[in-house]
Order: structure tokens, then C-alpha cells, then sequence
């Protein structure tokens, strides 16, 4: 048990000596309460230090750690050795992005992306501090606290054929960002949010394939997040068209 | 100075994952749903035209390859149906007072409003 190794092979490009990605091989000790962000780890520091890739906490929080792993879109401190063990695990960078080194995608699109939505409490008035917090039930948390659980890890992004189809795609995240400030009691920047979404590159150009939803490690539900925002976008529609005179 | 490299997206995608290629299998269904509403309209259009045109299509629609074809699209109708009414809880999220109507139900109640139209469709045509 004790001498037994897993094979990683690890998507390389150094933009300052290759002009086309590798894959390089590493043995690395198997054991099985590691997870493959430990063995990338042990790599850079035994085997070899020029790998670069990202990561932080270790624990599905920060959101940093997201890689292709076997094709698929996982953060790699929740993707167990033993899952894939003793075949050997292909490492890739996020899909859908593009690469700035080794396992480091460009992540600029999407928080770029993310702003466009406008993630924070819009308000038409803002009462004076002195009037206190504003105030939620439990209820009214409920309704959007699924969709504020997402940790910003570009899975759902590298899960979307339509964002790597048509890269102008507002994508789940951003979407589900707006739906959670959408549905917040607190908010009132529903009409404002709506011009981002219902534009040519927003909720319309889902095609509802809910790898988005599946890959997700915070369990938001993007998908649902779009098809929500779709209901609304459609009935408000008709309600303009039908109730002219009628003001939301 | 950064250089980022950019993946191309294969045309065989849908082939890479069980997930895109049912998904691809369901907006493929629609190819076959548009022929047989074009196959529809014809229908009606035979109708206008008086009885011989009527019969003479009606014997054409009994073929073995439009019987086929028939079947297809039947199979690809279902299959569009069943996994898009699947999905419709992702979309409705009903609540009654503070609590989140169950996704059996929100499914549920489309299938059953599926049924319905169905029975009513058969008994004004059979």
C-alpha cells in the first residue's frame, strides 16, 4: 500500500517556451485520503517546480482549485485519488477559458461578466441608517439563499456548451448572481438587472443542457436560476403587451 | 508580456459527455416534429382540395417509409415531451405561503395536463 503510485497527466503551457500545450506525466505517491489538488501539490513541491495552477483553502470554499479532471469540471481538492485510482487522472485547465499557464485560466471574462448584473442591493430610496437594518424573515431568505451560495469557481462556465459555442453568453453564474439579488425582499433593482439579462447575449441564449446545475460543487442550481429568470422575463412581457396602461 | 492559448471547441463536443448528447438527441427530436406539422399542413391543404387529393395523400401517408417515419417522429415527440416536462420544476418554483411546491408536483401537473389534452384531442378526432 505504502509504495503504491498514481499517474497525473498535467496539461503544460508556458507561453514563453511552447507554442502548443503538452501533457507531462508524474508518479506520485497514492494514498487514499488524497485528493488531487494534494497530489498537484505534492508535485510542485518534490517533482517538479514550475507548475503553476491555483488554489487556497482546500476545503470547496474559496472556489480557486477548479480543473478539468478526466474531462470534467471539478474543484481538485474534492476530487479523491481513489475515485479514479489506478487508472490514470488527466488534469486540464478549466474549459471554455483561456489558458494564461499551466493549469491557470484567464479569468477576466467572467469577472467582468459578474459586474455587469450588478450584484448588490439596489434601492430607489435609501432610508437614513438612523431607520435601522432592513429587516428579513426567514421566508424571505429562503427564496433566494440557494442562489447566494455560489463561490465564483467557474465550473458551471466550463460546463456550458453554450459559453464555449458563443463566448458572449452572459453565463450561469452571472445569472444566478441576479437572480439571487432579484429575489432579495430588500432589493429593487429588478428593472435594471432585467435590461442585462433579457439582452441578446443573456438568459435567451440558454438552451437548458443543466451541466451548470450538475457540476456545481455549491449546489445553486444555475440552470433553475435561468429558467426562473426566463418565467419572469416572459411574463412580464406579456404583461406590457397585454396591460399596456398597467404598471408593474 | 502574457500569450493566452485559446482551446478550440471540437465539433463533436455533444459526443464527449452522456448529458450533451441526450441533450442533443432532444433538439435533434425537433427536426422531426417540424416535418410531420409540415406533413399536417399538407393534410389540411389535401382536404381543401376535394376528395380525390385527400384519398390520393392519405394513401401516400400509408406507405411503409412515411409509416416509418411516422414512428420516428412518435418516438422523438415522446422523448421531447417526457424529459422537457422533467425539467419544468428548474423553471416553476411555486410557493404556497412559505413553503416550496415539491418538484413531483410542478412535474406531475404537466404530465396530467398532457394527458388531458391528449384525451380530448383523441375524442374529437377518433
Amino acid at each position: 500500500m505504502a509504495d503504491q503510485t498514481i499517474t497525473l497527466e498535467i496539461f503544460r503551457y508556458r507561453a514563453e517556451q511552447d507554442s502548443e500545450p503538452t501533457f507531462q506525466r508524474y508518479d506520485v505517491p497514492y494514498r487514499d485520503d488524497w485528493v488531487v489538488l494534494d497530489a498537484i501539490n505534492y508535485i510542485k513541491d518534490r517533482l517538479d517546480g514550475t507548475l503553476s495552477y491555483r488554489w487556497s483553502c482546500r476545503m470547496g470554499v474559496c472556489g480557486s482549485c477548479g480543473m478539468m479532471i478526466n474531462g470534467v469540471p471539478k474543484l481538485s481538492c474534492a476530487a479523491f485519488l481513489k475515485e479514479y485510482f489506478p487508472n490514470p487522472i488527466r488534469v486540464e485547465p478549466l474549459a471554455n477559458f483561456p489558458v494564461e499557464r499551466d493549469l491557470v485560466i484567464v479569468m477576466d471574462d467572467f469577472i467582468e461578466k459578474l459586474g455587469h448584473v450588478k450584484p448588490w442591493l439596489i434601492r430607489e430610496d435609501m432610508p437614513p441608517l438612523e431607520q435601522g437594518e432592513f429587516r428579513q424573515t426567514p421566508a424571505q431568505l429562503d427564496v433566494y439563499k440557494q442562489f447566494s451560495m455560489c463561490i465564483n469557481c467557474m465550473l458551471c462556465y466550463a460546463a456550458c456548451p453554450v459559453y464555449g459555442l458563443e463566448p458572449a453568453f452572459l453565463g450561469p453564474a452571472a445569472i444566478a448572481l441576479a437572480q439571487r439579488y432579484n429575489l432579495d425582499s430588500r432589493d429593487q433593482g429588478n428593472a435594471q438587472r432585467q435590461a442585462v439579462l433579457t439582452s441578446e447575449d443573456g438568459i435567451w441564449d440558454c438552451t437548458l443542457v443543466g451541466e451548470c446545475t450538475v457540476v456545481c460543487p455549491a449546489h445553486v442550481d444555475p440552470a433553475g436560476a435561468i429558467q426562473r429568470a426566463k418565467v419572469t422575463a416572459t411574463v412580464n412581457w406579456y404583461r406590457d403587451v397585454l396591460l399596456p396602461w398597467g404598471k408593474r | 508580456m502574457s500569450r493566452p492559448y485559446y482551446r478550440p471547441m471540437p465539433g463533436t463536443w455533444w459526443l464527449t459527455n452522456r448529458a450533451y448528447f441526450l441533450f442533443m438527441v432532444r433538439e435533434l427530436t425537433s427536426v422531426f416534429i417540424a416535418i410531420y406539422l409540415v406533413l399536417l399542413l399538407i393534410l389540411i391543404n389535401r382536404i381543401a382540395a376535394g376528395p380525390d387529393a385527400y384519398r390520393a395523400y392519405v394513401t401516400l401517408l400509408a406507405s411503409p417509409g412515411m409509416l416509418a417515419f411516422h414512428l420516428i417522429a412518435l418516438a422523438g415527440a415522446l422523448y421531447h415531451s417526457i424529459t422537457w416536462f422533467s425539467l419544468a420544476p428548474r423553471g416553476l418554483a411555486v410557493r404556497l405561503g412559505e413553503r416550496r411546491v415539491p418538484d413531483a408536483i410542478i412535474a406531475g401537473s404537466n404530465f396530467a395536463a398532457w394527458v388531458v389534452a391528449t384525451l380530448v384531442i383523441a375524442w374529437i378526432v377518433l
